[in-house]
């Protein structure tokens, strides 16, 4: 969808082309329910419209709940890094030594 | 050369050796061979076991192949030529030799037809691949690495500690169907459990793998979790309890992808997204179910080899991989832009992309099988994982704000090694007949008629108006920079704090106590020496030290005369 060489997103109307192409998209998609015969497994897959509702919804209900979950998960970058410095700072020597292994015998050539 | 006794992983660690004492064109030449000519071999070998030997009272067999181990034999030679081609700029010992051992001991672990053997490797697996993470040379990666190798090598000690209560229970070691009765069987479940990143055992993956080198982790997505979902295949088909885990795993990560920053973190939570729909497959244990597994772990390999490439690209001439400090990119990373896009279809199961003719197989086979709810939270987890890797990653790394940066695309090799991956996921979305001859199963199966084509369409297209809506409406949770809590927090923070918690206050009371003796010490002393200074000089506190030392003298002189003249 952009291949085509250099800074087509720029151009606003672009863009508007795009989200017009996905809404035709999907308006065709829904449309050729009734067109379509399914062999379906399961008497959900009858309803009209199943794939598209469980489609959006789920994927609303996904970021809602993702946003929600951030309330209580999220924590600074350094969260976890702050605590293993605390841990290696408080015996420097080791530490020092280690660090000088790791970056000692690495690259050749 | 050519014999049929030569096991895959021979020429991967004769390589390897090879590699350790070459360098530059000359050790690139070798590691690009060896793959190709160790495919070349494999394609010759007919199925059955090639190598046995008796080992105390049992028999051995590190060279087994059948249709299921010779697929992920075929799969694991395409990532490991891939991924060799995408390192080829990388001028690294450790790291180019520890690729090809890792390499050979995935191949080793899935052509093994024992226990024992299958330990050997699951245990080289751990200890070849942690020197990907550690060759990122931080301390980040070094910690996260320690943490990796921990967790992979308690893998290992339950898996032995299984198969020796394997080799009481049955008197024997070959590795074939195991199910879950008796003590072995657990352990074993439990030790494939870990590797295969199990729900409360999955941070090893999501911890380590974004810390990896660029190549690195294109390597380690590859072949871990893959080995662990081959064992399930082999070791647990048909066990119920593996269809809820499964479906446990394809749900529960798209929550912590949509809110991750780190690019490659949202493609490790999303790995365990798709092994989740393998561990479905393998849990249903239908011949369809099982195919599914089969060809979607076969697929797997390659389009988040490819994804995983992609965004390694973007780590590599950007320096950055957070979702919050990219953008805009496609503007000078055409050709990256694209590839990640094959990869993103790919994974989001369109139509016409490799993912469409596996997953759709495991659906189908959740379907017949009557397991309704279970196919329902398989079907949220498709248009979830359509959600964070199908656009959350092409879309904040190539595209969402332009945050400024300039880079070009990548070397010809990162390029030609992410064209091969697209290639094949687009061949196999298109031919997929190639890949169903492989399987273990003929089913007649076929992905292309109008009812499946159409749901799946309607299923992404309507998941990316999700996405769209929720953009415009500002209700799309902003990348940012953070880090999210998940199980590690248990023995990352919780378990350390208790720890230093309750040592410091062991400490103290030990530290009380000592004291507390001291001063009765003290007290006891003074208390003898005042009641001794009443009744003899000799032994009071106050009488010099010296003297004593001088009356020890004079006993033994005394002594030693009395001896001479005895």
């Amino acid at each position: 969808m952009d291949n085509k060489k250099k800074y087509i997103f720029d151009n606003p109307r672009n863009i508007k082309r795009l989200l017009h192409f996905l809404y035709g998209s999907c308006a065709l998609l829904l449309a050729l329910d009734f067109v379509i015969h399914r062999h379906v497994i399961h008497r959900w897959e009858n309803l009209w419209g199943f794939y598209p509702l469980y489609g959006f919804v789920g994927c609303v209900v996904l970021v809602l709940v993702a946003t929600w979950m951030r309330t209580f998960l999220m924590r600074p970058e350094d969260y976890y890094a702050s605590e293993g410095k605390a841990d290696f700072d408080e015996k420097p020597s080791p530490d020092d030594k280690h660090n000088a292994n790791i970056g000692g015998h690495d690259v050749d050539d | 050369m050519w014999m049929i006794e030569i096991p895959p992983f021979a020429l991967f660690f004769i390589g390897a050796l090879i590699a350790a004492v070459t360098r530059g064109t000359l050790r690139s030449a070798i590691m690009v061979l060896i793959p190709i000519a160790s495919a070349l071999h494999l394609w010759t070998v007919p199925e059955g076991v090639h190598l046995q030997f008796a080992f105390l009272d049992y028999q051995l067999m590190p060279y087994r192949a059948d249709k299921l181990s010779l697929m992920f034999g075929y799969v694991f030679h395409i990532a490991a030529f891939i991924a060799i081609i995408y390192s080829l700029h990388v001028r690294d010992t450790m790291q180019q030799v520890a690729a090809m051992l890792y390499a050979g001991s995935g191949l080793g672990a899935v052509f093994a037809g024992d226990l024992l053997t299958l330990f050997v490797f699951w245990e080289l697996l751990a200890f070849t691949s942690v020197f990907l993470i550690w060759a990122r040379r931080t301390r980040r990666s070094y910690v996260a690495g320690m943490r990796y190798l921990i967790i992979q090598v308690l893998s290992g000690v339950i898996l032995l500690a299984g198969a020796l209560f394997y080799a009481a229970e049955n008197g024997t070691l070959a590795f074939g169907f195991i199910g879950l009765d008796g003590i072995a069987g657990w352990l074993i479940f439990i030790a494939f459990g870990i590797k295969c990143a199990f729900p409360m055992a999955h941070n090893w993956l999501t911890d380590a793998y974004p810390e990896a080198t660029v190549t690195g982790t294109v390597f380690l997505s590859a072949f871990t979790t893959k080995v662990a979902v081959y064992a399930l295949a082999r070791g647990y088909p048909g066990t119920e309890l593996l269809i809820y885990i499964g479906a446990a795993m394809t749900c529960f990560p798209i929550f912590f992808a949509v809110i991750e920053n780190d690019l490659r973190r949202v493609l490790a939570y999303s790995l365990i997204n798709q092994v989740g729909f393998m561990v479905v497959g393998i849990g249903i244990g239908t011949a369809l179910a099982i195919n599914g597994a089969v060809s979607h772990a076969f697929n797997d390999v390659i389009f988040k080899g490819l994804l995983f490439m992609s965004m390694g690209a973007v780590l590599h001439m950007t320096g950055r991989i957070n979702g919050s400090d990219l953008g805009g990119l496609y503007k000078t990373m055409p050709k990256t832009t694209v590839l990640c896009i094959v990869g993103a279809a790919s994974i989001s199961a369109f139509p016409l992309f490799s993912g469409f003719v596996s997953k759709s197989m495991v659906m189908s086979a959740a379907l017949e099988e009557g397991f309704d709810w279970i196919w329902l939270m398989l079907l949220f987890a498709s248009a979830g994982v359509f959600h964070h890797a199908g656009i959350k990653i092409p879309y904040f790394a190539f595209f969402a704000h332009d945050s400024g940066v300039r880079a070009s695309d990548p070397p010809n090799n990162m390029l030609l090694a992410m064209l091969i991956a697209a290639g094949l996921c687009i061949a196999i979305g298109i031919y997929p007949a190639a890949l169903y001859s492989l399987l273990p199963y003929d089913t007649g199966y076929n992905p292309y008629d109008a009812t499946h084509v159409l749901a799946q369409t309607q299923l992404l297209f309507f998941s990316a108006l999700a996405f769209v809506w929720l953009n415009l409406r500002g209700m799309y949770p902003p990348e940012l920079r953070s880090t999210n809590l998940d199980f590690d927090w248990i023995y990352r923070r919780a378990f350390p704090t208790a720890l230093q918690n309750m040592f410091s206050v062991i400490w103290k009371a030990d530290l009380a106590l000592r004291q507390a003796f001291l001063i009765r010490l003290d007290l006891c002393l003074a208390f003898l020496s005042r009641r001794n200074e009443g009744v003899s000089g000799l032994i009071s506190r106050i009488y010099p030290a010296g003297s004593m030392v001088m009356w020890v003298a004079v006993i033994l002189a005394t002594y030693l005369f009395l001896s001479f003249i005895h």
